[in-house]
Parts: structure tokens; C-alpha cells; sequence
């Protein structure tokens, strides 16, 4: 067995064959991660106890002829925001450095339930805000592709495991493009689903009318396997849905035929780069399989940015006045008053970026300044989303690049947070919108580095969107262009 | 828009964050290069647009309310574990009240 590559089909197929055991299996991924965990820094820590305890529950389940679950011994990775029970979850902060969390995420559950076995914690910009995974208190993630170079952020870490092969699969968070830029960066599969399809119980809090949860993979089938398993209304969170899971699996026919695709004009137009080339030949393949493909209009596109850093700051600065240093942090030493315990342990535990967000969020709420920014910037975000319900009359889905570059070098971006604000415009409208989006692999630069597609359908069309990406995978991605 | 240290020190009182005062100066720059961009959502007339706080799909049902049966809640032990200074029962903070 060859743990770097396997997939869930090839766990599956080892399992039932009985080739291998959940347990030796779970045993040979931990010691390949932890032996090739330091090329990456992808995973902050491991967690061998109860990895064993879930392959051994999958094992007995197949000793006594049962089912053991669609993600049966299949090793996972979970974004260190997302609450593993009797893990760490530090949240990439200082601030948590010690925190273990006491319940599981309902996704985690989930995951659990399907025969999955969680074997550790994935690095993450802290509170998962940022585009190259460089805001982690415990270092940043080396993209496994070229380690100069960054995985992308915030789920940086979810993505460099897969594509490293020390995870098969593994969950991440996206807020503004978290789980689809670093699945481009690092050239795997990567699953913003529709906005409450996933439970965000256990999810730490950034931005709470965009945080999603999202598969990664290296496969199309595999995300799907992975989404189908921890989709669908849980009571424990209001916003999540009613609405019904479709069959993903019953959707991948490979038949897209007459599929309308929509190609937006504000995204592509004058699109003269490495990236815009490949996004050019994934579209040409797609055409070849049978798609028609049309241009649209999303008119609003140019204030999404806008829109997007005034809702996620100010909602990013009522979630993290939690951390106070009185019920989960680490406190600061010099606190002479309550006051000054509050600032101070923010002060000296807060990271530079999530600083940055807590000011710009608290200046847009404040009096004088609510209507001007943050009302303003949820009209903004109606009419963002209006574009998208107009295209969606007209096409099935959308294409468009998840990032106008690929993977960046370490520190090239550090100095200007407005510059790394900018790199998100592709990602930040599906998610004002709350559609489901993915990066699907689409070819790679003449220097090697991976570039992504991203496919967008209309709420709770993921269906739709797998079939799309699978069908252009299997038939060789670009290559069939 | 232009962003004083005066302004950044206000707010990041209102948001209980000490900055040093290597910080502050950084921050009114970057905080004033971000605004400017944002500034730019005033080219847009949105009057008559409502304001979108969530997002909006045709939600069919709406009832979020649970059955009421008991269940178990976070015990009292598990909520303090992670605290950084509690006792008896309860999290520990510096003298509030002066007597």
C-alpha cells in the first residue's frame, strides 16, 4: 500500500479485500505524516490516540460483516478551526495555543459516523484569516509543490496534506476563498458548498454569514464522497438547511452534454496571463465535451471586495471579543485591572492580520459610521448576489480562475495587506452570494505550479457543479482541449 | 477618508486591543490605504436595495425550533478546562469592585 496516493475508492477496495486493516493503515499514515511533516509544517499536531480508536471501530465493523461507512479508514485532516474533541484547537493563534476543544464539530461527527479517521490537526492563518497561510503563529505551510513557495490561505495547511499525500482527504474552512485558493495553490480538489448545506456547529467563528466548511481531495469523486457525508440540517445550527442532499455520486455521469456554461466578462476580459491562458484551454475542453458556452455580465463585481472586507471585518470584530483571557485563552501576565486584563491579553495575542480586521470592523460599526460602511456594504452584497441569481437564469454554471496568479513566493506579499485583499476578488463574490463554488486542477504554469478552475452553480445546485468537474477530469482536464 | 493615530487609538480602545505605539502609526496607514479602497462602494446607488444580512435562498421551512427534551449540557467542569485561572466553580478575574 502506498499511503501517499491512495484515494477513498483504493481505501475502500483495501479494506473490503482485506489487503490491509483500518488499523495498520491508520498506523502507516501517521508515521508517514509525522516523518514527512517538517518538509511542510502542514499539520500543527497529530492525533494517534483517537485515530486508533476509529480504525478500530471500522475493523470490527467489517469483522462482523457490516458496512463500514463511505469514508471507512479513510485518514483525514481537519482544519485546526474546526472543534476535534480532546484535540488541540489553536486556531493558528497564540491566544489558543493551549485550548482542547471539549466537544466534536457536527462535521467531524459526521465524518466520524462515516468510518473516517481523523489523524490530525491542519495549520491555518490565524482565525483563518488570510490568503497565504503566513499568519500562523506556528509558523507558515511550505507548498508542497514548490517549497519556496506559499499553499495558499487560509486552509493552506488542509490543501498542502493532500497534495503532499500525508492525508487523503481533509477539511478546511472558506470565508472569502480559504478552502478554493489554497486547492488551486497546491493543485487538488478544494469545496465551498452553498451557504448552510454544512453545519457550522464547532466551527470556530470568523465571519458568521460566510463561514463554510469545505472539503479538500485529490479527486473530484472523492470531495463529493466527503461533502455527501457531512452535509445536511443539524439543529445545532439556525442557519443551517432543510433543504434535501441531492445524490453527488448518481450525478457524476461524465454526460454534459447542452450544459450551459456562462463565462463572466468582468472576470476574463483582458485576462492576458499564464492563468487566463490555461482557464482558456479548461473552457476549450469543456466546449469539446459537449458544453455551450456563452458570455454573461456580473456588473457589481468591482465593489465586491469592498463589500466583502467591511461585512467579514465587522463581523470578524464581534466574534473575536471573546477572547478577553477569561474563558479560553492564555492570560496576560500584567493585568493590573479587568480592563487592562481584556487589552492586554488581546494586544499581546492577537496576531498583525487579525488586529488589522478588529480595527477595521470595530471602525465600521461604530456611531457615525454603521449606515456609510456596513449597511452600505450589505446593499452592495444584495446586489452581488442579484447578478449571480440573473446569470444563473440563463447558464447552469460559471466559469472563472480562483486566483489571477499562481502560488506566490514566501514573504512577497507580506508588506501590503491591501495588495493581499486584492488577489481575492475571484472567490469573494461566490461567497457574498453563498453559492457553491470549487477549484478543480486546470493544467500548470511552464514553471510547474498548479492553476485551478473554479466552477460556481446556483444554491444547492452542488450536483451540477460535480458533474461538471468530474466529467472534465476524467477526461484529462486540459489535456482534452 | 483619512485615518489619524488619534482615530486608531480611539477604536482600539472601543475594541479593548492595546496597540504599542510602534503599532498605531502602521496601523492609521494601512487602515487609510483599505478605506480608500473601500470608498469606492459610494460610486453605487443602492437606495431602495435592502441591505442583505444573510443569504438568501427560498427558504421552505423556517422553523428552527427543536423538540423540547432534556439533554445533557456542557458540564460546569468541562466549561472551565480551558480557562486560564478558575475555582470553585467559577471563572477567576481581577478584583472588579474595590470594598
Amino acid at each position: 500500500m502506498n499511503v501517499s496516493s491512495l484515494t477513498i475508492d483504493q481505501v475502500r477496495d483495501g479494506l473490503l479485500t482485506r489487503r490491509f486493516s483500518a488499523r495498520e493503515l491508520a498506523q502507516a499514515a501517521l508515521a508517514h505524516a509525522e516523518a514527512e511533516n517538517p518538509r511542510t509544517n502542514g499539520y500543527l499536531h497529530f492525533s494517534p490516540q483517537r485515530a486508533m480508536e476509529s480504525a478500530e471501530a471500522v475493523d470490527a465493523r467489517l469483522a462482523k460483516g457490516e458496512d463500514p461507512g463511505p469514508l471507512a479508514g479513510v485518514p483525514i485532516a481537519v482544519k485546526d478551526v474546526i472543534l476535534v474533541k480532546g484535540s488541540r484547537n489553536t486556531c493558528g493563534s497564540r491566544l489558543l495555543e493551549n485550548f482542547v476543544a471539549p466537544y466534536d464539530a457536527t462535521a467531524v461527527k459526521r465524518l466520524q459516523a462515516a468510518g473516517g479517521v481523523i489523524i490530525g490537526k491542519a495549520n491555518c492563518d490565524e482565525f483563518a484569516m488570510g490568503s497565504s497561510n503566513e499568519n500562523s503563529a506556528f509558523g507558515p505551510v511550505r507548498n508542497p509543490v514548490a517549497l519556496d513557495r506559499v499553499p495558499g490561505g487560509s486552509s493552506g495547511g488542509s490543501a498542502a496534506v493532500v497534495a503532499q499525500g500525508t492525508a487523503v482527504a481533509s477539511l478546511g474552512s472558506d470565508t472569502g476563498g480559504s478552502v478554493r485558493q489554497p486547492a488551486s495553490f497546491c493543485g487538488v480538489v478544494g469545496v465551498t458548498p452553498t451557504y448552510g448545506r454544512v453545519s457550522r456547529y464547532g466551527l470556530v467563528a470568523f465571519a458568521s454569514s460566510l463561514d463554510h466548511i469545505g472539503p479538500f481531495a485529490r479527486n473530484v469523486r472523492d470531495s463529493a464522497t466527503l461533502l455527501q457525508a457531512i452535509a445536511g440540517r443539524d439543529p445545532l445550527d439556525a442557519t443551517s438547511a432543510f433543504e434535501p442532499v441531492a445524490n453527488y455520486a448518481a450525478a457524476m455521469t461524465g454526460d454534459v452534454k447542452g450544459m450551459r456554461i456562462g463565462l463572466p466578462k468582468e472576470y476574463l476580459d483582458g485576462l492576458e496571463s499564464e492563468t487566463g491562458a490555461l482557464i482558456q484551454r479548461g473552457i476549450e475542453a469543456l466546449r469539446k465535451l459537449g458544453c455551450e458556452v456563452k458570455p454573461v455580465s456580473l456588473p457589481h463585481t468591482e465593489y465586491a471586495i469592498a463589500s466583502y472586507y467591511v461585512i467579514c471585518t465587522a463581523e470578524a470584530s464581534s466574534n473575536l471579543a471573546r477572547y478577553d483571557g477569561v474563558r479560553y485563552t492564555s492570560r496576560t501576565a500584567n493585568a493590573t485591572s479587568l480592563e487592562s486584563l481584556y487589552s492586554d491579553t488581546r494586544g499581546e495575542g492577537f496576531g498583525a492580520e487579525c488586529k488589522r480586521r478588529i480595527m477595521l470592523g470595530t471602525y465600521v460599526l461604530s456611531h457615525g459610521y454603521y449606515d456609510a460602511y456596513y449597511l452600505k456594504a450589505q446593499r452592495v452584497r444584495t446586489l452581488v448576489a442579484r447578478d449571480f441569481a440573473n446569470a444563473f437564469t440563463e447558464v447552469d454554471a460559471l466559469i472563472t480562475p480562483v486566483s489571477p496568479f499562481p502560488a506566490f513566493k514566501l514573504g512577497e506579499k507580506l508588506d501590503d495587506p491591501m495588495q493581499m485583499y486584492l488577489s481575492d476578488i475571484y472567490t469573494i463574490t461566490g461567497s457574498l452570494a453563498g453559492i457553491p463554488c470549487m477549484s478543480v486542477p486546470c493544467g500548470q504554469t511552464a514553471a510547474g505550479l498548479p492553476v485551478g478552475m473554479q466552477i460556481l452553480t446556483n444554491h444547492f445546485d452542488e450536483a451540477a457543479m460535480f458533474r461538471l468537474a468530474e466529467a472534465f477530469e476524467r477526461n484529462g482536464g486540459v489535456a482534452a482541449a | 477618508m483619512n485615518i489619524t493615530e488619534e482615530t486608531v487609538r480611539q477604536v482600539a480602545q472601543l475594541a479593548n486591543l492595546r496597540l504599542t505605539g510602534e503599532e498605531v502609526p502602521r496601523m492609521a496607514r494601512e487602515m487609510e490605504s483599505i478605506f480608500t479602497h473601500i470608498d469606492k462602494m459610494s460610486e453605487l446607488k443602492t437606495d431602495g436595495v435592502p441591505p442583505m444580512a444573510q443569504v438568501l435562498y427560498d427558504a421552505g421551512e423556517t422553523a428552527t425550533l427543536r423538540d423540547d427534551v432534556e439533554q445533557a449540557p456542557l458540564s460546569n467542569e468541562d466549561a472551565l478546562l480551558n480557562a486560564p485561572l478558575s475555582g470553585s466553580g467559577f471563572f477567576k478575574v481581577p478584583r472588579v469592585i474595590e470594598r
